[in-house]
């Protein structure tokens, strides 16, 4: 009775970590652990196991996550990374382009240096094998279903590839592929990640249709040109992630046909890194308040002003009795002018909103 | 009667007092700017040598039977309990780490190997404490509620036990602590409900029992034949944190020059107002780098109650700035030698525990507290 003996195993393993964890008391023994081997401490955590280049600007980060990842993600999910750069930790999400059917257990996200993108510029070009990361982990609703439809339109541009690579990987690692179509856009052939591995898998794999748009040379693909590249796009289950202007436009065109049920979309995150327009809409999610606050209102001030109550203390900054984690959107510390994105931990009285932001309050 | 009127207590008018604001505003920034890699390895390295410490400690004690390696294992428990509680948990639950973003380097979620809970701490000291420091009658550190440490207070004939009080405070300081923040007095005032009172119970009482359980019980246990000498080692390592804890919290604010304040001071004051009454409320003293580090740079006393959410490895060069800044505006920057320090302390302890028929000084003008009347006093004699 293997299960048996797993489940009893597991029940004696929580039995000893709590009979240890009254030794390692108020911390957890995973604390101490931790000195040994980062990946082994309170938080989940991975360790870059190599960077491999893709294209001038683009580079694949290939990590060994640590005690706690779930392998069960689903290909095109995302996933949080947390990298110090400057002694502080910033978070980013990318989506996974390694495949949850591969059996070596390492992750792998690629990552595209954007000209303003601080941190995505130095995951790119910055960063060392042997480097400890944070990870939060995988979620997203931008998935195949399973068994996957029997037809299948992937419509991206840029690094909206990604997400659709971790697809076709699992999907080929499984052995039954169905009827794909690849419409991918990106300036030209040395901008199109991927590109040995895509062409190698259209010239191999019969169900599988690559067409490449170079668009310095052939111009933007409006979702008007589809019929031309994809004729039976409007039967096809589509996924379809890139700039916003072109998930925009595909969406109209979805509707237009009245098939907007077939569409998926994974927008990419606003770079909030540049968030200029200061006060916003504040969401406190479990309260059910949504209240619009200036960029001189402080958080604290705009909960309290729809009955929101927020824990406080000295309200002037001092005492961090009210730090609360930023669900999404970003805030301002009204003092140093710092911003804090989604992840971070504000102190509402000292900080206001830095364009729309959630709280799960 | 405790400082009224901070501006003319200082010599300094209201441009003066604003002045002196915008320089330490700018002092603030320009730390938070300069914040970087060095320090956030600062911390991981005094956190990763504190549990290494911790670990040698115990497992030294499982050979307390023979007397060195119980005075061994003793030190170091007690060495890295001190380090635990003043240059690591103080200072994060201050939030001085926050910055790094590390959720496991966090006020909002550290926890301290302490009686008191690091939530319950942060209401007493980083609440009531830091915003009202030295109101005398707000800022339930002004005596703790047990010990007349100020002649504002009203002589009782209880304050005749003071020194004994005293001592058993400091030996069992951390419960002390823990207690502090149930606040009883609130309660038979009405200000706080029983209710509350008795959750703050539980919640004390829950992190007590593991605390207890884990110096007392597990530890001794595990090393087996050493068992009573493991759990008077563990005993002594506390009573060596409380002493040392006690004693550098107590030079903080009660040697002669850290100046006492009415509510009504607080009632009408600027933020840059609030900055003086921190510098005038807060006595430091000497120390180089190693007495630095074991009082969690609490010998920084000043600079840490104008900036408490500044890391603390950063207050020695932000002391050199502050107390420049005192010389030009003629501010008293109260310091001295630590023995000094906690003399005056000692002394206004036992000096106060007598009623104020024998003391010859009054309120306006005593070694441990003055008023802005003090210098009428003194220009009539």
């Amino acid at each position: 009775m293997p299960a048996f003996r797993t489940a009893a195993g597991r029940a004696l393993g929580i039995r000893a970590r709590s009979l240890v964890g009254r030794l390692t008391h108020p911390l957890l023994p995973h604390d101490y652990l931790g000195l040994l081997n980062p990946l082994w401490g309170r938080e989940l955590r991975g360790r870059v196991v190599r960077v491999v280049p893709e294209t001038d600007a683009a580079a694949t980060l290939v990590i060994q996550p640590g005690r706690g990842w779930t392998d069960s993600y689903t290909a095109g999910q995302y996933v949080g990374i947390g990298v110090q750069v400057g002694g502080r930790f910033h978070w980013r999400s990318y989506s996974l382009t390694s495949t949850p059917v591969h059996d070596d257990g390492l992750i792998s996200v690629t990552v595209k240096a954007l000209p303003e993108g601080f941190l995505s510029g130095h995951l790119v070009n910055g960063l060392e094998p042997g480097t400890v990361l944070r990870l939060a982990a995988p979620q997203g609703e931008f998935v195949l279903p399973e068994p996957p439809p029997a037809k299948i339109l992937f419509f991206t541009a840029g690094s909206g590839l990604t997400p659709v690579m971790s697809m076709l990987r699992t999907l080929q690692r499984r052995g039954a592929f169905p009827d794909v179509v690849l419409v991918h856009s990106a300036p030209a052939a040395k901008d199109v990640l991927f590109r040995e591995e895509l062409h190698a898998l259209a010239a191999r794999c019969p169900g599988f249709r690559l067409h490449e748009q170079l668009t310095d040379e052939a111009g933007m693909l409006s979702p008007d040109d589809l019929p031309r590249v994809c004729p039976d796009w409007a039967e096809r289950e589509t996924w379809t992630c890139g700039p916003a202007p072109m998930l925009d436009a595909a969406e109209r065109a979805w509707q237009a046909a009245g098939i907007a049920d077939r569409l998926h979309l994974e927008r990419f995150s606003v770079d909030l890194s540049g968030a200029g327009g200061e006060g916003g809409t504040v969401t406190f999610r479990s309260s059910g308040k949504t209240v619009e606050a200036d960029g001189a209102t402080t958080l604290l001030q705009a909960a309290e002003s729809v009955g929101v109550q927020l824990p406080f203390g000295c309200r002037m900054g001092i005492c961090q009795s009210c730090v609360v984690p930023l669900a999404e959107g970003s805030t301002r510390d009204l003092r140093s002018g710092l911003a804090s994105v989604a992840g971070d931990r504000v102190q509402t009285c000292i900080s206001a909103a830095a364009g729309d932001c959630v709280f799960d309050l | 009667m405790a400082i009224s009127d901070i501006k003319a207590y200082a010599h300094l008018t209201p441009e003066d007092v604003e002045a002196l604001g915008r320089e330490l505003d700018a002092l603030r920034s320009e730390i938070e700017q300069s914040r970087g890699p060095d320090d956030s390895a600062y911390i991981r390295r005094v956190i990763a040598a504190q549990r290494t410490l911790e670990a040698a400690g115990r497992v030294t004690l499982f050979a307390s039977l023979f007397p060195p390696a119980w005075f061994l294992g003793t030190g170091l428990l007690g060495l890295s309990k001190i380090i635990e509680n003043m240059e690591i948990g103080h200072n994060v639950i201050h939030g001085q780490w926050d910055w790094m973003n590390d959720p496991e380097i966090h006020s909002s979620t550290w926890e301290w190997d302490l009686a008191a809970t690091s939530a319950s701490w942060k209401h007493s000291h980083n609440v009531v404490h830091h915003t009202w420091t030295n109101i005398v009658g707000k800022d339930r550190d002004v005596g703790y509620g047990l010990l007349r440490v100020t002649r504002d207070y009203k002589w009782k004939p209880k304050n005749l036990a003071q020194p004994a009080i005293y001592a058993v405070l400091a030996l069992l300081f951390e419960y002390g602590i823990a207690f502090h923040d149930i606040d009883v007095s609130a309660v038979k005032k009405g200000k706080k409900t029983k209710e509350r009172a008795a959750e703050q119970m539980r919640e004390m009482w829950g992190k007590i029992r593991k605390q207890v359980a884990k110096d007392y019980v597990a530890f001794p246990l595990l090393t087996g034949p050493a068992a009573l000498s493991t759990l008077t080692a563990n005993f002594s390592a506390n009573v060596i944190r409380n002493l040392w804890s006690n004693a550098v919290i107590f030079c903080g604010h009660f040697p002669d020059g850290a100046e006492k304040f009415t509510l009504e001071e607080y009632e009408r004051e600027t933020p840059a107002e609030w900055y003086l009454r921190q510098m005038l409320g807060s006595a430091n003293f000497h120390g180089g780098k190693v007495m630095s580090f074991m009082t969690g740079h609490l010998n920084y006393q000043i600079e840490h109650h104008l900036f408490p959410d500044l890391p603390s490895n950063r207050y020695p060069e932000i002391g050199v700035r502050v107390r420049e800044i005192c010389t030009r505006y003629g501010i008293p920057y109260t310091t001295g030698p630590f023995l000094v320090q906690y003399g005056q302390t000692l002394r206004t302890m036992l000096k106060l525990s007598l009623p104020d028929a024998v003391l010859v000084r009054t309120s306006d003008d005593a070694p441990e507290t003055a008023s802005e009347k003090k210098w009428e006093l003194r220009a009539v004699a």
